[in-house]
């Protein structure tokens, strides 16, 4: 019988009860005492000198009360990127400066080069349009096509840098040799181009934010749409404005989705802040749908050329990759981390691959910035990987699946190094596969293709057995690796002396079901109801210093922080107990919430030892400090690896080239599940997404750099009746080897998992259907471009 | 969004009386121009709003078989209130936008627009509706006049769209997909005097009727009758989500289609 509470159970999420009633508290349901308005002023070109801009009409506009340009903040530092990568010939990064403000040139469409302040929105939108009409930016050439800015040298997005190229990265560059001999060497080669499609994280909830100063104390406060408050505060307090970390607290309030796009510091965050301080006033800016589509960091937008080397039976001998990575005008914060070491450390797969090396260059263009977007990295790789193994098979006149069967790693294998420098712990990948095989009736798919058929649609199916590193992560190797930071996590347990837990962690939940899952991990340890635990978040006055939600680290991470906050407190509750049994700590038992005396019926509720905590008459203060209250910081021992099998089945109408998703179905591998419910809906999002990126959603600039798909009308996003029923299972299970819950992950599974398996299916349709000559289509598979590629 | 000003008048002569007012602009449902407002890209100086007139609401058959739709009478409307007098209009009125867009959205909105890629007009054009304003009828023939442009006068108000009821008809819509407005959509009607098909979403000359189809099913009322006949291309609209080619190819399809299950 399923669990009612505790791990394992699918409880309710609490949250969802102010989510869904509109009790919910966003950043701009808030209005602080005395608020006034900011509203940026954008670049409507890509590329282009600011020659002047004339404030002096929007100042004596009503209600105006500042006008910020680049200039008012030249003094002051920049937004770095977190992880410095040096290139193959040992040099750093480029890394050029990335303003609060544009300064001397914008550098993309949506680039804030101005921010007006006044005491209404709607006077702060008419005076920035006077801004805007009153600045003088030259055009320039639009740096756009990755190719051409690597090629051509007199068009630079940032000027001292020659080639628009930010780092040529090899991975692992001692490799390169040793693959390129294996490929000379492998009886077939199989070369695939693709492209990674861009996209736009498209958060229900656009960014916002609002900044106060106190001039009585001389504190800031930011409210903001962060996934992590922390680094947020970090960043403006150690690189941008300067203002000491003691003296600034950020709180991240309820947040309407992420998806990666919010982990980063935005300069709208520091522009309210130093309005604030300059104006008095508290300064709430708040995007427009259209700014959402300009500025948030964008995804993907990766071209890579891969090729597998393998034997004529489909043993794989080596991968080797080239790819280009977009990275927009400027280097958002995890921007040089995303395209290499979140995806170079995958580019082994589930495979046992002898030979693998990856080389990369990131690239500047007259773009929007992009960074990690859910899975970050190694949706690129499981895209690169699943693509070429199936063109592999198919080359080949094998089975994909026996291709797969072939060259999975086996249970026997694990710890397992790869080629590319991690250590999978644990995993049993045909486990994954034979049950995706099972759940989605693999043996009945011809009778389906000719049900298919007699509709006039071509039916195929498509396969994707995919592994990620998530739980990010261990310092002791980001750190070597180039990270600025390190990846552990905190929390804090606060037994408050009626019994009742406060539970403050630095992962921070903006739609995951953190409030359920961690109060369900304390309950389940302590033996006590959910309800009588709070978790809190997102607030850096309250919680101890974590490094945030995104990765899918936060079970895994700070779960297991708070598990160890736990573990101390259960040791401190000993103690007490021993006192107030009057027996020795070593005799004291935890169970089922109860402390007790071992071999005697004398025990103590966990209530009992809290309020003696907190009304400690005669402690023997020398040896028990009063109070139950414990802090835990966790640093991972290793990445973790969640892996799987996904198998998609679609439907192609010949006549139009509209693809069908028609079944899906996920056999997961995520360790040990804190709550089956929250998983399977981590995995229908996950899947959404991807099936999005796979059929529908498309960023496009023109040569100029203007975002063609800027708004809904152009930008698909999918909608439910673009989704099939899922069939979603998590009941194989290798628990992660080197956390205390065993957990691996699960908030990028579907993502990552999910785009080659369409794409692989729809393949296969085609070819089942006749048109031998598609071998390839690059997402989104929209209806033309399927129609295009039948064609021929 | 700039400021304006707002009336809600309850008649027709006094909507007409108010339209007359410097840069005046009438209000159907809102569901294209509010939005371009909030960008700003429209700032008329005031609104009349057109859906509180009774005579332009509401669904009825006319002595000529015609169904008979007020000029303000909201998508959701027709598709409940002609559901049995035309069931191809109905549930072309039924598949515009979400729900929210349908209960608000008009149908004298949608033509007085004419966006080249709604579904009315192909609906008014495949059935030779007639448009009846304040001052006159218009003929659907003479009505559509090029992507946004119509035979509309300034101030004149659609007040009922009569559309003639077939023998057989369908509605095909191949839906962008993120607007999904029509990137294609074929409206075919057979009449007794012979077959109209009206195609939207394709054309940048906005909705048109496709003749060389129209003639050969009038003389064979089948999807077979249309092969070998190629779709005028000049003019289609290529943009990210198709090019002019693939619209020129999916015309056919959907008149196809559209035929099948007419018939």
């Amino acid at each position: 019988m399923p669990k009612d509470h505790g791990i394992g159970a699918s409880s309710k999420r609490r949250e969802d009860v102010r989510f869904l009633t509109g009790k919910g508290v966003y950043t701009d349901d808030m209005a602080m005492q005395g608020q006034v308005h900011a509203v940026m002023v954008r670049s409507t070109v890509a590329h282009g000198k600011i020659v002047s801009i004339d404030t002096s009409g929007a100042l004596e506009m009503p209600g105006v009360l500042a006008v910020f340009t680049g200039e008012d903040f030249v003094e002051v530092g920049g937004n770095p990127a977190g992880w410095l990568i040096h290139s193959r010939n040992g040099e750093p990064m480029r890394e050029p400066k990335r303003p609060v403000l544009a300064h001397g040139k914008v550098r993309h469409v949506g680039d804030a080069y101005a921010a007006v302040i006044a005491e209404t929105y709607a006077q702060a939108k008419d005076a920035a349009e006077a801004v805007a009409a009153a600045a003088q930016i030259a055009e320039l050439p639009a740096i756009i096509d990755m190719k051409t800015a690597v090629a051509d040298s007199s068009n630079r997005v940032h000027d001292e840098i020659p080639d628009n190229v930010c780092f040529d990265w090899g991975w692992v560059e001692d490799n390169r040799a040793a693959v390129d001999a294996a490929m000379k060497a492998a009886p077939h080669v199989t070369t695939l181009e693709l492209v990674n499609n861009r996209l736009v994280p498209n958060a229900i909830e656009p960014r916002a934010s609002i900044g106060e100063y106190f001039p009585g104390t001389g504190n800031y406060k930011l409210t903001t749409t962060s996934q992590n408050p922390h680094m947020t505060q970090l960043l403006i307090s150690a690189f941008v404005l300067g203002i000491p970390e003691h003296k600034l607290t950020v709180v991240a309030p309820d947040v309407g989705g992420g998806f990666g796009s919010k982990i980063y510091h935005y300069g709208e965050e520091a522009l309210v802040l130093a309005a604030s301080k300059k104006l008095g006033r508290p300064v709430a800016w708040t995007a427009e749908r259209s700014e959402s589509f300009l500025s948030d960091a964008h995804g993907r937008d990766h071209v890579t050329k891969i090729e597998v080397g393998a034997t004529l039976d489909g043993e794989i001998l080596a991968f080797r990759t080239e790819t280009l990575a977009n990275v927009g005008a400027y280097l958002s914060n995890f921007a040089t981390v995303t395209p290499t070491f979140l995806h170079g450390t995958v580019m082994a797969g589930p495979y046992k691959v002898p030979h693998v090396y990856v080389n990369l260059k990131t690239v500047f263009t007259n773009t929007a910035p992009v960074d990690a977007y859910r899975g970050a990295g190694r949706p690129e790789a499981t895209y690169s990987l699943e693509r070429v193994v199936d063109k592999m098979a198919r080359e080949l006149k094998l089975d994909p699946i026996e291709v797969r069967r072939k060259n999975l790693l086996t249970p026997d294998q694990f710890p397992y190094t790869t080629p590319v420098a991690v250590i999978y712990d644990t995993g049993n990948y045909q486990a994954t596969l034979e049950k995706s095989l099972e759940l989605a009736d693999y043996d009945g798919f011809g009778a389906r293709a000719a049900d298919s058929a007699k509709r006039g649609k071509l039916r195929g199916i498509g396969l994707s057995t995919w592994v990620e590193a998530c739980g990010l992560a261990p310092s002791h190797l980001v750190g070597v690796l180039g990270a600025r930071v390190g990846l552990y996590d905190a929390a804090t347990v606060r037994v408050n002396a009626t019994g009742s837990l406060s539970v403050m962690v630095g992962a921070h939940s903006h739609g995951q079901g953190h409030e359920t899952v961690f109060a369900q991990i304390v309950a389940d340890k302590l033996g006590i109801p959910e309800e009588n635990i709070d978790i809190v978040h997102g607030d850096t006055s309250k919680v101890p210093f974590g490094m945030g939600t995104y990765g899918s680290r936060s079970l895994a991470v700070c779960g297991s922080a708070v598990t160890k906050a736990v573990d101390k407190i259960i040791a401190k509750g000993k103690k007490i107990a021993a006192h107030m049994l009057e027996a020795a700590e070593g005799d004291i038992v935890f169970e089922n919430g109860s402390f007790s005396v071992a071999g005697t019926d004398k025990s103590k509720s966990f209530g009992e030892i809290a309020f003696s905590a907190y009304v400690p008459h005669n402690y023997p203060l020398e040896t028990l400090e009063p109070g139950l209250e414990e802090t835990a910081f966790y640093d991972p021992g290793n990445f973790t690896y969640p892996a799987g099998a996904y198998l998609c089945e679609v439907e192609v109408d010949p006549e139009t080239g509209k693809v069908e998703v028609v079944n899906f179905t996920c056999a997961d591998d995520f360790g040990n599940v804190m709550n089956p419910m929250i998983v399977e809906g981590q995995v229908h999002g996950g899947v959404a997404q991807g099936i999005g990126q796979a059929i529908i959603e498309q960023t496009s600039y023109d040569a100029d750099g203007q975002l063609l798909s800027g708004s809904y009308m152009e930008y698909a996003m999918p909608r439910a009746d673009d989704m099939p029923m899922f069939t979603v299972d998590h009941s194989c299970v290798t628990p992660c080897t080197h956390n205390p819950l065993g957990a691996k992950g699960c908030g990028e599974a579907g993502a990552i998992g999910s785009p080659p398996a369409v794409v692989n299916a729809v393949i296969d349709a085609l070819q089942r259907g006749g048109y031998t000559h598609v071998t390839h289509v690059d997402m989104p598979l929209t209806p033309s471009r399927v129609w295009q590629a039948m064609q021929g | 969004m700039y400021n304006f000003e707002f009336t809600k008048p309850t008649t027709i002569a006094d909507a007409v009386a108010a339209l007359k007012a410097d840069e005046a602009q009438a209000l159907g449902g809102g569901q294209t121009l509010l939005p371009t407002m909030k960008q700003r890209l429209a700032a008329p100086s005031s609104l009349v709003s057109l859906t509180a007139i009774p005579e332009m609401q509401g669904v009825c058959m006319s002595d000529a078989n015609e169904v008979c739709v007020g000029g303000a009478t909201p998508h959701a409307s027709v598709a409940i209130h002609a559901a049995t007098m035309f069931p191809a209009l109905a549930a072309l009125a039924n598949r515009i936008g979400d729900p929210a867009v349908r209960n608000r959205g008009t149908v004298g909105g949608s033509l007085a627009n004419n966006d080249p890629s709604a579904c009315y007009p192909a609906a008014a054009l495949g059935t030779g509706a007639t448009i009846k304003t304040n001052t006159r009828e218009i003929a659907a023939d003479d009505y559509f006049q090029g992507m946004f442009t119509t035979a509309l006068e300034d101030g004149e108000i659609i007040t009922e769209v009569r559309f003639p009821v077939p023998e057989k008809a369908n509605y095909q819509k191949f839906v962008q997909p993120a607007s999904r407005f029509a990137l294609v959509g074929v409206f075919v009607a057979k009449y007794a005097d012979g077959a109209r098909v009206a195609v939207t979403g394709a054309s940048s000359d906005g909705v048109f009727r496709w003749a060389e189809a129209e003639a050969a099913l009038s003389a064979d009322f089948s999807a077979g009758a249309l092969a070998g006949l190629a779709v005028p291309g000049g003019d289609m609209i290529s943009d990210l989500h198709g090019s002019g080619e693939y619209r020129a190819h999916l015309v056919k399809v959907m008149t196809g289609r559209a035929v099948t299950a007419a018939a």
